[in-house]
């Protein structure tokens, strides 16, 4: 039961620093943001017994990817104290519909699951080889995601890269 | 096939990177897979076989090919084929021609494991593969327009990714895995719940936004329109009835199964597609947004015949899938071939030019007759087949409806067809010349591919859609 608690309140604090990371207006800020989510979700995997995927989490999600975020950024000029004032009254325009958003669908996934009375088929069963077995069960996932990546690296390459004769086409 | 023609493309990539090679390269070597793609299907001893056969030495995949995979291997390859050879006319530099050849690479892969998975979450990995490799290829231009119809692709399929991953973790609780044999039985199982209810729905919400049906359309046009006219073929032809419709098929075909809720959705879903797409089309002034709403009409006649629930349904949605990938990819050609000829795509600036593009206006009103379901085009059979599925599964107001949207299809064809190609020639296009045979070429194989598709029309059902679901 306390365990539930536990699991709660860190589902609520990666609600509450996705949203803080998506609305804030200082870049770095987000970024740092970012990184708090990356932990959270390491705890979670923590406390979800799955020890390899919270280290990849940790080291990946939360170090590798957000000192090269924050390489990126410390390039490019921030917003001045005008621009963030005014940015600042359109996003409380565009967010005041949130928390309301938020609301419902709590409670509309909370009705959903009120009259659910069953167990998991296999809860039990399926956690030990989903552990032990990453590559073994799931080697197409894996094949699947290094296409993302390769299909990244051209992203960048093909939309980030500044060619002096630009414009694609005749 | 089925491992080979997921590493092979990859292998591919990785070959003409280390050491880089040259545009051309890419795009020859690109040519030639989509080529061995679509043999392979009919020749698996082309080397398909042996490849795949060294490669489960190394790899132990969770892959299958069944007669519905097969159909939306052989129009990936047509689509693709044909996409980058529209690409190349439209490519200015080495480096361009090099990128879209990879990433056209990258998307095959893509859409290859997705229609050989057996397991939903890895369907989901391989749309997200589709999904990244479209943004680029939309915005690889980097035109204003461009850029926004990517980035709105971008924001409205995440929306749709988080829903499927959600519905698949709701499963996974269910069944104990995402496998699609766990999941049809703890379907049968635990088919009540509300948390497999859920489940489903939200995968076929995300589907829908993938698939681009209305209500969920808003990022299409965009994307279609401002997307480069070879990457428009790419879209248009095979990429949203891969990650929409497709896994829309499969989804039910192999996993959750047709409830009379489900078939309902469909049903309602399709015939406002069907409806409001066709009658938006009819307003536009853009070629490619009158072709991008027709897709939105025509993907809804491909979820009505879903609707019906049946193994004829199915089949007719597949052929309808295949149908719409050929003409479809027709049409975004013939619509690069004008805007290379006139530099512009605005439908009112036009007139006459069937008299100066003969071969482009000839094959684009074979593909608006196949489109509007007139015999013996390939689009009349698998219409025919599609009221013929809601008839008898008793669906008949549907039925009408299919045959009478019909018309607004012909309405909004027609005007396009007129204003563009018919009547007097405008002054300003006198020096317009017919489109280069790179252009004319694809137009005339695929109009063949109509005609072919038509007058063949038992041979194709008997040798390829109704062995894929089941009917003998």
């Amino acid at each position: 039961m306390d365990l539930m608690y536990v699991h709660i309140l860190l589902l609520a604090l990666l609600v509450i620093f996705s949203v803080l990371a998506a609305v804030n207006l200082r870049i770095i800020r987000a970024a740092i943001l970012l990184a708090t989510v990356s932990l959270v979700t390491t705890f979670i995997l923590f406390a979800l017994k799955t020890p390899l995927a919270a280290i990849f989490e940790l080291s990946v999600c939360a170090g590798l990817i957000t000192v090269i975020f924050i390489s990126v950024i410390s390039l490019t000029n921030p917003l001045t104290r005008e621009e963030r004032a005014d940015e600042k009254t359109k996003m409380f325009k565009r967010a005041v519909l949130l928390p309301v958003i938020v609301l419902v669908c709590g409670g509309a996934f909370y009705m959903l699951t009120k009259g659910v009375d069953f167990i998991p088929v296999a809860a039990g069963a399926v956690s030990k080889p989903e552990q032990g077995g990453m590559w073994n069960m799931r080697q197409l996932d894996l094949v699947g995601q290094v296409i993302i990546i390769l299909a990244g690296v051209f992203g960048v390459a093909a939309l980030f890269k500044d060619n002096k004769d630009d414009g694609g086409e005749k | 096939m089925t491992i080979s023609l997921i590493f092979v493309p990859i292998i591919l990539v990785i070959l003409l990177n280390i050491p880089r090679l040259s545009g051309k390269a890419a795009y020859y070597a690109a040519l030639a897979f989509f080529a061995w793609q679509f043999l392979s299907v009919f020749f698996p001893f082309l080397g398909s076989q042996q490849i795949a056969d060294l490669i489960s030495k190394f790899f132990n995949l969770n892959v299958y090919a069944d007669g519905i995979s097969k159909i939306m291997i052989i129009s990936a390859a047509i689509t693709a084929f044909v996409s980058l050879i529209t690409s190349k006319v439209f490519a200015k530099r080495d480096s361009r021609l090099f990128a879209l050849s990879n990433l056209m690479l990258l998307a095959a892969a893509g859409i290859n494991g997705l229609v050989f998975a057996r397991d939903l979450f890895t369907m989901y990995v391989f749309i997200e593969v589709i999904a990244v490799a479209s943004y680029i290829l939309i915005a690889i231009d980097k035109k204003d327009g461009a850029l926004e119809g990517g980035f709105k692709y971008l924001i409205i399929s995440s929306v749709a990714t988080v829903m499927m991953l959600f519905s698949a973790a709701l499963f996974f609780l269910v069944a104990g895995s995402t496998g699609f044999a766990e999941i049809s039985l703890a379907v049968k199982d635990f088919g009540a719940n509300p948390l497999v209810s859920a489940a489903t729905m939200l995968f076929i919400t995300a589907l829908l936004i993938k698939g681009g049906i209305i209500p969920f359309h808003a990022w299409l046009s965009g994307a279609y329109a401002e997307a480069p006219a070879g990457v428009s073929v790419f879209l248009g032809g095979i990429i949203t009835k891969t990650t929409g419709i497709f896994t829309l098929i499969r989804f039910f075909y192999s996993v959750v199964g047709f409830s009379e809720n489900i078939k309902t959705v469909l049903l309602i879903a399709g015939s406002l597609s069907i409806v409001i797409g066709a009658l938006i089309a009819v307003t536009q002034k853009d070629f490619k947004r009158v072709l991008a709403y027709s897709s939105i009409s025509q993907v809804g006649y491909i979820v009505l015949a879903l609707g019906a629930g049946t193994a004829l349904g199915i089949g007719a949605a597949l052929f309808h899938v295949f149908n719409h990938a050929v003409f479809k990819s027709l049409l975004f050609v013939n619509s690069a071939s004008v805007e290379k000829e006139t530099g512009r795509l605005d439908i009112d600036s036009f007139g006459g030019l069937g008299y100066k593009m003969p071969i482009t206006s000839g094959t684009a009103a074979i593909a608006f007759l196949s489109a509007a379901g007139i015999p013996p085009f390939s689009g009349f059979w698998s219409k025919l087949l599609i009221i013929l599925a809601l008839w008898s599964a008793n669906c008949k107001g549907f039925a009408v409806l299919a045959v009478l949207a019909s018309l607004f299809t012909m309405a909004y064809f027609l005007n396009l067809q007129k204003k563009v190609f018919f009547g007097e020639l405008n002054a300003q296009l006198e020096d317009v010349r017919e489109a280069p045979l790179a252009l004319t070429l694809p137009a005339m194989f695929l109009c063949a591919l109509t005609i072919g598709a038509g007058l063949l029309f038992p041979y194709v059902l008997r040798l390829l859609i109704f062995p894929a679901v089941g009917i003998v």
